[in-house]
């Protein structure tokens, strides 16, 4: 049979080709485009209140000119550190558990459902569950506990990290080619170690960019340090005293009627997504270095 | 030193499906064994019950006693132990796709604690070497993933970490069936050298193969192993009528 290519048909397939790679060209304009327009506008409004004060300097009393976040900046990452040491040991933990040694059981089913659920929660919600546990003056069964706190406010967003990080991580081990975990068998690898150095290590990538998913979100959440870190207009990094935190700041500054206290609210805005891009491309680079020419 | 492996009415299940029915045979030492049949008649199921993998899927049974040297792999040993005495090439290349080329080969003993880097290289280099692998690779052993080699070298890279662990049996199953007829060769030409040193038990789907690295052939069909004998017999003159419809390719 000759292969025709001048025929009405070759034409409409053509065009069908043409259409439906021009929708995806155009989808992907339009997933980039409000993320674009944030950052444009973000810069537009909030590059001229940067200065060095802003990153060195405390916010000042209002009336006076000038301050800057410092101690909001400071606050995030150690709020951020924290809520990264719980969450990600537990949540890769976790999805390792549902993925390698609980596949199938009951058990697994239900931290997976459970996972799934605390997902969807509202941050807000769970903003109030941290403060019943860990921070109502009710509580006492800890040190660090029963009042508003940086440690808190690590733990709260920590454990918000955990579900997302556990499922990503459960995701990407079941990617891992069957022949992959049978070639680790076969060499008389005992199953603990094949899964640790092996599944886990092929699927570091993925489990990677999970992590750096919920950093991602919970870097910019507000609501659950309102009633954990509560926020804090001096230096602090004490993890027993309340804590500043980007969000909050930019939260107060921006709800508030002074003019001054919204441009910083937006340069805040501005350098919140700088250091969450500078902090993921940095993860991203550093964890890249290691990997072979060649692996996929 | 290889071993010789005794079969005695090995049986195999995957759920209520009976996929191997009373194997006997006798494997000898030093020798490459091949085993032949249709697509789904049990020979992967065979060996892979000659090195415990059988019992890795959760819905697989087997009953029967395998002996490798003078161990009885069911009833002396756990799996790992096993799994370290016979080593297995399996159909695809299934190299560690985020470690070195160094890494791949020594993987077997370094997850098992080995670490006495010195002897490490000296392993990793002998085991590349026997596996024909090392010219092609020796300048980027650490600097290349063993998933960027072209998959004839991939097979080679298996064989070289399979190798590594010091086995005394090595179990090929369809070693060669995903690869081109030039790498394929070079399998062959390994496994005619490797079992001076090793026991060899290769599944193939390729008589000519059989004929061409194998002392010994084994026909299965069915879950049953219709026969077993030297492989010039089994390819001149079977005994067995089934035998000798499938090599001429009346079905199969």
């Amino acid at each position: 049979m000759k292969l025709e290519t001048n025929t009405t048909r070759a034409r409409f397939r053509a065009i069908t080709d043409n259409a439906v790679t021009l929708l995806a060209v155009l989808a992907t304009f339009l997933v980039i485009a409000p993320l674009v327009a944030i950052f444009v506008y973000l810069i537009y409004r909030g590059y001229s209140s940067l200065s060095l004060d802003f990153f060195t300097r405390i916010p000042k009393p209002v009336g006076e000119k000038g301050g800057g976040m410092a101690n909001a900046i400071v606050g995030s990452g150690i709020l951020l550190a924290l809520a990264s040491v719980i969450g990600v040991p537990i949540g890769i933990g976790g999805g390792i558990f549902l993925a390698e040694f609980g596949r199938g059981t009951k058990l697994a089913n239900s931290i997976r459902f459970t996972a799934d659920v605390l997902n969807g929660v509202p941050s807000i919600v769970m903003g109030v569950a941290a403060y019943a546990l860990i921070v109502s003056p009710h509580v006492r069964y800890m040190p660090l506990l029963g009042h508003f706190s940086a440690f808190s406010g690590g733990v709260a967003l920590g454990i918000m990290m955990i579900p997302t990080v556990c499922r990503t991580t459960e995701e990407m081990l079941l990617m891992v080619p069957h022949a992959v975990r049978e070639a680790a068998l076969g060499l008389g690898v005992p199953n603990w170690r094949s899964v640790l150095s092996i599944t886990v290590r092929t699927a570091s990538p993925g489990i990677i960019t999970g992590c750096m998913l919920a950093f991602a979100r919970v870097a910019g959440e507000t609501a659950p340090l309102i009633f954990t870190a509560l926020g804090n207009s001096f230096w602090s990094t004490s993890l027993n005293e309340p804590i500043a935190a980007l969000p909050l700041q930019i939260y107060v500054y921006a709800i508030s009627p002074y003019d001054e206290w919204h441009k910083l609210a937006w340069a805040g805005a501005l350098v919140l997504i700088v250091l969450i891009v500078l902090a993921v491309s940095l993860v991203r680079y550093v964890t890249s270095r290691g990997v072979l020419k060649g692996a996929s | 030193m290889g071993v010789g492996i005794e079969v005695i009415n090995l049986n195999a299940w995957y759920g209520a499906n009976h996929t191997l029915q009373d194997i006997n045979l006798n494997i000898p030492a030093n020798h490459a064994t091949a085993l032949i049949g249709p697509s789904g008649c049990g020979k992967s199921t065979f060996v892979r019950c000659l090195n415990r993998m059988h019992e890795t899927n959760p819905i697989a049974r087997v009953t029967g006693t395998v002996r490798i040297g003078d161990l009885d792999i069911y009833e002396d040993a756990k799996p790992v132990e096993i799994r370290r005495r016979v080593g297995m090439v399996f159909q695809r290349p299934n190299p560690f796709p985020t470690m070195s080329i160094y890494d791949n080969v020594a993987s077997g003993l370094k997850l098992n604690g080995f670490r006495n880097r010195h002897a490490l290289d000296e392993i990793v280099e002998r085991s590349l070497k026997d596996s024909a692998l090392w010219d092609e690779v020796k300048d980027d052993l650490k600097k290349k993933s063993g998933a960027s080699l072209s998959g004839g070298q991939q097979q080679r890279l298996c064989i070289a970490r399979a190798l590594a662990v010091d086995p005394e049996v090595l179990l090929m199953d369809e070693p060669a069936s995903a690869l081109d007829p030039v790498s394929t060769s070079k399998i062959e030409d390994l496994i005619f050298q490797l079992k001076s040193q090793y026991t060899i038990v290769i599944v193939t789907h390729n008589m000519q193969q059989a004929a061409r690295v194998a002392e010994k052939t084994g026909f299965f069909l069915n879950g049953r192993m219709v026969e077993f004998d030297s492989t010039h017999k089994i390819f001149t003159n079977p005994s067995d009528k089934r035998t000798e419809d499938y090599i001429t390719g009346r079905f199969g």
